[in-house]
């Protein structure tokens, strides 16, 4: 491991014991129903093993009974906060299967909207993670804006939380017509607020000491353990999906991969992936202006849409970059209307793999650092 | 209960308050509930968002605490599966009575769009704990989990505390009589 | 490298042990291996240099139509860029295969949670119990001829 913080504690010739302890699952700071037990020596992390499972929803369960559209709300459900970006692989997936080819119009609303979500993500990830390494107020900021982004999603959708927006081959409804403007005040306010958020919280003092040089995760071990999204590139690997295979039109615009470059100490420390989500947010910003600006507003969303949806027997992996990295759908068809197998690679299951590894040997309160740094949503790794 | 306010200002003169300890009590229940800050699913969510600078939960006079033994209530914001009921149902155990529960989307109430091939969903939070307040939505949205505090504070309102015993004896023998 | 040439190389590294190539255009191409060497081409496609298969994406157990069942590898190469669905056949009866933990850390959990689902038993794994169900649930879930539990710790399950 890396450069260990080390407290002097003044315990010496105090016999202690190991002590094994329950995190969770009814925990403030566990994100939602998360059991992690730990075993601590004194007040020094020697192991963490994770349970899950306590949202389990039975989604492939569901996959196998449900048509392929009623399935859509179901993939909402597994990453709950960034619904846009969780339904796109699979309704790509889809597409390539039945070969359809969707118009200009649905990928720059799909793009937008999937850029928002990642904004919205984004905020989300790095306010809890301010409450957890207790700064309260960037959580008020940022779910202010977050607001604005939920609103224009609801005119779109009707949903604040799940939207069951996309359709194979298409859209199920049009914008609004004051999409553009919208869009444009809102990367407006965003930036105005990430710039605020970047004094206050990230470049605190406080939180600077408080999360450099923990819960250092190596780019190498990274991979192994199949991290991808924002803790990847916080490792310093400018790992991107829609860089590396670009999927729908994500090769017309011009951004920037962030990646953790040690700033404030070692590459891969919570403060680097905190600070990738923070530079994302604005290259996400770019991705919307530069798309609304290329966009028009005429056309339909709904023309491709196929009546029916039965693909022949065949089997695919498709997969897009989720605001917490890779998801993927390993769909398996067998020529009825119904899917023979819908495997979801969740993202924050994977991630979330990762945590004995990188929280051995730091303090107890710096695992709960390091569990908000990874992001994780409960719907995915349970599923 | 009624504001009697004699002599001008309530505060420096001798104003009074009239009322029976019951409406006493009961309005200082309603008006400062704290509730156990605890997420399950996406509904938590909504929730957080209800918490935050849109919505202000905080004007019901509610704080979050992270411990059951220092709460009033409890959200159950989401879906209960079997492995959580078990820990669901202790929590409820370990909150200090008067305690009250406000079950928060279709999930919590009957299984939600799990209720048919969920497995390992249980179908509605009532089965294990009992509760007060249903509020429907998949997620709700933030007004609809507002309604459900102002029904549950008014619900607290017309709480009887001290004949309570007496009443629910009569209410007894009122059904056993029934039954017979 | 397409999934074609990879498999040319491996069938001149291990013979007879990779089977065939199959699916159809639109859909993935993947390579039918047996699952007895596993590991070892696992191991050969992590290692060498022209295929430097770093990093796994996923790993799904599948029952088949004829009730056998299947484990599906997709590796992705995160320094070459290009990937690879490697897919092993297994029987109806007592499914078993070695695991490949010590190739992917990433395999770890996602074979527990084959198991957990399908009961598809991995020889070797350091810690081969259920992941998403309780630790005491009964039965596999994800098999096509599953019948829920009526009853958990005394609460009923069915709507
Ligand atoms: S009711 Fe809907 S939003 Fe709420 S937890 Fe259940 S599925 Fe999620």
């Amino acid at each position: 491991m890396a450069e260990r913080k080390t407290i002097e504690l003044g315990y010496e010739g105090v016999p202690t014991d190991r002590m094994r302890m329950n995190v969770g699952p009814q925990h403030p700071s566990t994100h939602g129903v998360l059991r992690l037990e730990v075993e601590l020596e004194g007040e020094i992390v020697t192991d963490v093993i994770p349970h899950i499972g306590y949202l389990h929803r039975c989604f492939e369960k569901y996959a196998e009974k449900m048509t392929y559209l009623q399935l859509i709300p179901y993939i909402d459900r597994l990453d709950y906060i960034s619904s846009m970006n969780s339904e796109w692989p699979y309704v790509m997936g889809m597409e390539k299967l039945l070969d359809i080819t969707v118009p200009e119009k649905v990928e720059y609303i799909r793009v937008i909207f999937a850029e928002l979500n990642r904004i919205a993500n984004h905020q989300i990830a790095v306010a809890t993670f301010g409450i957890d390494a207790g700064a309260f107020t960037p959580f008020l900021f940022l779910f202010r804006d977050r607001e604005m982004i939920i609103t224009l999603f609801e005119a779109a959708s009707g949903g604040r939380l799940l939207y069951n927006y996309f359709r194979i081959g298409g859209l199920s409804g049009d914008v609004p017509p004051t999409f553009k403007e919208d869009c444009l005040s809102i990367v407006k306010q965003v930036r105005n607020t990430n710039k605020e958020v970047m004094d206050l919280l990230i470049y605190n003092k406080i939180f600077v000491e408080r999360t450099a040089n923990v819960g250092i995760l190596p780019a190498d071990v990274a991979i192994n353990y199949g991290v991808s999204g924002p803790m990847l590139r916080g490792s310093g690997l400018d790992f991107d999906l829609r860089k590396a295979e670009p999927y729908s039109i994500y090769d017309r615009f011009d951004f920037n991969i962030p990646v953790g470059k040690g700033e404030v100490g070692t590459v891969g420390d919570c403060w680097d992936r905190n600070v990738v989500r923070m530079y994302e947010m604005e290259e996400s910003c770019r991705i919307v202006e530069q798309a609304v600006a290329q966009m028009s507003m005429e056309g339909d969303v709904l023309e491709t849409i196929p009546k029916k949806i039965r693909p022949k027997a065949n089997e695919i992996y498709c997969r897009a970059e989720n605001p917490k990295g890779e998801l993927g759908f390993y769909i398996i068809s067998d020529g009825t209307a119904i899917p023979w197998r819908v495997k979801a690679r969740g993202t924050s299951f994977v991630n979330l793999s990762v945590i004995p590894e990188i929280s051995k040997g730091y303090m107890m309160a710096d695992l709960i650092l390091i569990l908000g740094s990874i992001d994780i949503v409960l719907g995915e790794v349970d599923r | 209960m009624g504001l009697l306010n004699r002599l001008g200002d309530p505060y420096n003169a001798e104003g009074v308050i009239l009322g029976t300890m019951e409406q006493i009590l009961n309005w200082g229940r309603a008006k400062s509930d704290w509730f156990m800050s605890f997420g399950l699913a996406c509904c938590a969510i909504e929730f957080m968002a209800v918490n935050a600078s849109h919505f202000d939960f905080m004007r019901f006079g509610t704080i979050p605490r992270p411990s059951p033994r220092q709460s009033d209530f409890m959200i159950v914001s989401g879906t209960v599966t079997m492995k959580m009921a078990e820990r669901v149902k202790r929590l409820y155990e370990q909150m200090p009575d008067p305690k009250y529960v406000m079950s928060m989307g279709s999930c919590a109430n009957a299984g939600g769009p799990y209720w048919e091939h969920g497995y390992h969903v249980l179908k509605g939070v009532d089965r294990i704990i009992p509760v007060d307040v249903y509020v429907p939505g998949c997620p709700p949205r933030p007004e609809a989990l507002l309604e459900g505090m102002i029904m549950l504070q008014s619900m607290i309102r017309k709480e009887e505390i001290f004949k309570k015993r007496d009443k629910i004896k009569a209410e007894d023998e009122a059904k056993d009589i029934k039954a017979v | 490298m397409e999934t074609l040439e990879i498999f040319d190389r491996l069938q001149a590294e291990f013979g007879a042990e990779i089977i065939d190539t199959g699916g159809a255009a639109p859909g993935d191409l993947f390579i039918s291996v047996n699952p007895e060497r596993i590991v070892d081409i696992c191991l050969y496609l992590r290692d060498s240099a022209e295929m430097k298969f770093d990093y796994m994406s996923s790993l799904s157990g599948v029952q088949n139509k004829d009730n056998s069942f299947a484990v599906v590898y997709h590796l992705y190469s995160v320094s070459l860029k290009h990937r690879v669905v490697i897919k092993t056949g297994l029987a109806e009866e007592n499914p078993k295969l070695p695991t490949v933990e010590r190739v992917w850390k990433c395999a770890d959990w996602h074979e527990r949670e084959a198991f957990d689902l399908l009961g598809i038993e991995f020889e070797g794994h350091h810690n081969m119990i259920r992941i998403l169900n309780p630790y005491d649930w009964e039965g596999f879930p994800l098999r096509k001829d599953y019948q829920g539990q009526e009853e958990y710790h005394g609460v009923r399950i069915p709507y």
